[in-house]
């Protein structure tokens, strides 16, 4: 008899089909069995980025630097909105930069299903890496924007202050809320296609509420409403963030803007306010990216069938 | 007996009709249907379990597939159009999931229901090769080691640096058979994806498939292609409407295949029908006409046969199209492509859809049942593709003085034709 040569193999791993039940249990030990995976769709969408384009990696600066002067001229120069004392260039690029992550890293989750349709209908894997590689591709254009930051803040004569040490978990912050927000909207896409065209609609709004106004500004007397404005997660990152990165080193003489360093250190002296609001941010976060890793879990199952 | 690779006990897939068809439901709609869609999940919920079918615009794909695989086994799946064969293969490769049943697999599976998935036309073809692989789950590791080997086979060696959108399409299809030839679980599901390819090539694979069917491994294959079904299987399924109509001897449920296989005159499609393309113009309806004009499932050797075809247009204008019929033997051989660019030159464009009527002279093919492929372009980007969609008997008749005809595994074609002699 032509047999394959006996190997001795550990047991063959059992699996079982059958209707699913509700919820599909999160399967980690799954996910990381597919870890390889996950990284080549990030590489796969990081690489075709920035082959397309003529600029390339440029894009990465270009974009978050024409925000920047848009919101330095019109919310600095003409509407002379407060800055927490900071220049206003290192006010609003670090609010931006993160902020263009965290909608990147939305707007790609949000549209993974269906963009990649035709993959998930062809071949299994866990269905979450890709809103997942989603969020995590925006994280090259984030730490080139990084760059553009320090070179910013060397100009203006910061460091990042002691509070850097932060940077991670709102890095963390950022992308679990995106992720949450970005699994929730993709399941709902793969029926819906409304939330294609909702989608620039909430982040734009989105981001006026997170980037524009200090914190600080909002007045005390709006009591309760002032608590609702610190529910949005990204307000915490943002303003962290900034907090992070906004640390004067130049000594009073030496600096060329003794004015705005002056006030600069005033600021630092009353940043505690960040930790309040990362804090409440906090739970939220936690909140978004559970309910949507729920609910994407529970309509996983009818992907491939309506997509 | 005793070890079984694939073990599938009374399994069915459900789709409420619409369900697949929902691709454009707003969230207005969604909203205004709810009291609706409540009132139907409670009544449903209360009538679970009944096993009732075809209640409630409910459609079986599949129902009480029972099927026992034993590991080394290699296993056809055949049927027509919309029998379930895919449903099945997209079930056991937990693509969908079933509604009632289970399956039981043992060992490590790799389903290829296409060749190429996840290919990028931006990618070169080593990083392509990457993608792909690990997409139809193999290790970074494992792909570097058979990575010489997979380019080898496709034969693309100098152009590996090269963007894929650069390649031919040939190339690309090579490329991508050739990774997906290379992979090795203990179980394989295959769909379909033998037709790639020139001829040389489509040798080359059959040849490579047989080679993967001998080693060992569990293999369960669905194709259009009966030849190649009767090459490389040992044991056959034969399903029809979503169950199992027949299992046996991979000869024996051929000829009961070809034997039953339903003839029709004019057939519909619809959103269960399989097809492949990029959708902006759909094939509705298939006719044929004898030369008479009358709708007919035979003609007569050497008679007129007329296809039509009707189809719609979903994404207006439809440009520069080119529509074609292909004739193939019952084991799914081409014997006749006629495409419009090459047989009649630019059709004008589409905005609405309509009729498209391709009018066959003589058809000098043996008696015989045929079936045909037909396909809509717009440019070269295939937007509708049907196989095997209708098929028509070609019935006996004299064309030769002796009353006589070559049999059919002998020939498919005969010609006017005379003999003359001239020697001592």
């Amino acid at each position: 008899m032509a047999q394959a040569p006996p190997v001795t193999s550990p047991p063959k791993p059992v699996l079982e089909i059958r209707p699913p039940k509700g919820w599909i249990g999160l399967d980690l030990n799954e996910l990381w069995d597919f870890r390889e995976l996950l990284f080549f769709f990030s590489w796969r969408d990081i690489k075709v980025r920035y082959k397309q384009s003529l600029l390339g990696v440029a894009w990465a600066v270009l974009g978050p630097l024409a925000h920047t002067v848009v919101f330095v001229v019109i919310f600095g120069a003409i509407a002379k909105m407060p800055t927490d004392g900071l220049p206003k260039w290192l006010f609003y690029m670090p609010g931006l930069i993160i902020w263009e992550y965290f909608a990147g890293s939305l707007t790609n989750a949000s549209n993974s299903l269906v963009r990649q349709a035709h993959i998930l209908k062809k071949t299994y894997f866990p269905r979450l890496l890709i809103p997942l590689s989603g969020c995590l591709t925006p994280v090259v254009d984030l730490l080139i924007a990084c760059v553009l930051l320090v070179g910013l803040m060397f100009v203006f004569g910061f460091t990042p202050a002691p509070s850097a040490f932060l940077i991670p978990l709102l890095l963390i912050m950022a992308m679990a809320s995106a992720l949450g927000m970005g699994l929730v909207f993709a399941a709902l896409n793969v029926r819906y296609r409304d939330i294609h065209y909702a989608l620039p609609l909430v982040t734009q709004l989105w981001k006026y509420c997170s980037v524009v106004v200090p914190f600080s500004e909002i007045p005390a007397e709006w009591g309760p409403w002032r608590f609702a404005f610190a529910l949005n997660p990204m307000v915490g990152v943002v303003e962290g963030f900034r907090w992070c990165v906004s640390h004067p080193y130049m000594s009073m003489e030496q600096a060329d803007a003794p004015m705005q360093t002056e006030a600069a250190f005033q600021a630092i002296s009353e940043a505690v306010a960040p930790l309040e609001l990362i804090a409440i941010g906090l739970p939220v976060t936690l909140l978004i990216f559970v309910f949507g890793l729920y609910y994407f879990k529970r309509m996983e199952k009818y992907f491939a069938d309506i997509v | 007996m005793g070890e079984v690779a694939i073990h599938v006990e009374a399994l069915g897939k459900c789709y409420r009709l619409g369900e697949r068809a929902d691709l454009t439901t707003t969230f207005r709609e969604m909203l205004m249907g709810l009291p609706r869609k409540w009132a139907k999940t409670a009544r449903r919920g209360i009538g679970r379990g009944a096993g009732r079918s075809g209640g409630d615009g409910e459609f079986w794909a599949l129902r009480d597939i029972n099927l026992q695989v034993a590991p080394g086994e290699v296993l056809g799946i055949i049927g027509q159009n919309g029998a379930g064969k895919t449903t099945l293969l997209k079930i056991l490769s937990r693509i969908t999931h079933p509604s009632e049943g289970r399956a039981e697999i043992h060992g490590r599976v790799g389903s290829l229901l296409e060749v190429g998935t996840g290919f990028h036309p931006e990618l070169t073809g080593r990083e392509n090769v990457y993608m792909n692989g690990a997409i139809l789950g193999m290790r970074k590791r494992e792909i570097d080691t058979k990575f010489d080997e997979i380019v080898a086979f496709a034969g693309v060696e100098q152009f590996l640096d090269t963007p894929i959108k650069r390649f031919s399409s040939g190339m690309t299809v090579r490329l991508a058979f050739a990774v997906a030839a290379h992979l090795e679980p203990e179980i394989m599901i295959v769909d379909e994806v033998l037709a790639v390819g020139d001829a040389s090539f489509q040798r080359k694979c059959i040849g490579k498939m047989g080679e993967v069917a001998h080693s060992g491994r569990t293999i369960l294959f669905v194709s259009h292609n009966l030849a190649s079904v009767q090459m490389l299987c040992d044991r056959c399924v034969l399903l029809r409407r979503g169950r199992i109509e027949m299992e046996g001897e991979t000869g024996e449920v051929l000829a009961h295949y070809l034997h039953t296989e339903y003839k029709s005159s004019e057939v519909a499609f619809d959103e269960k029908t399989e097809r492949d393309g990029a959708g902006k113009a759909r094939y509705r309806k298939i006719r044929l006409l004898n030369e008479q004009g009358r709708q007919v499932n035979a003609i007569a050797m050497g008679e007129g046969l007329t296809v039509e075809l009707t189809f719609e247009v979903n994404d207006p204008p439809l440009r520069y199209p080119v529509f074609g019929v292909t004739i193939n033997s019952p084991l799914g051989q081409p014997l006749l492509s006629m495409l419009t660019h090459q047989t009649h030159g630019q059709m004008p464009d589409s905005e609405r859809g309509g009729a498209v009527r391709l009018h066959i002279e003589r058809l000098d093919l043996l008696a015989g049942n045929y079936n045909l492929d037909i396909v809509v372009l717009e440019h070269s980007q295939i937007q509708d593709r049907i196989r095997r969609t209708i098929n028509f008997d070609v019935t006996p008749r004299a064309v030769y003085p002796t009353g006589k005809l070559p049999k059919s595994h002998e020939a498919v074609m005969f010609a006017p034709l005379k003999w003359t002699s001239d020697y001592q």
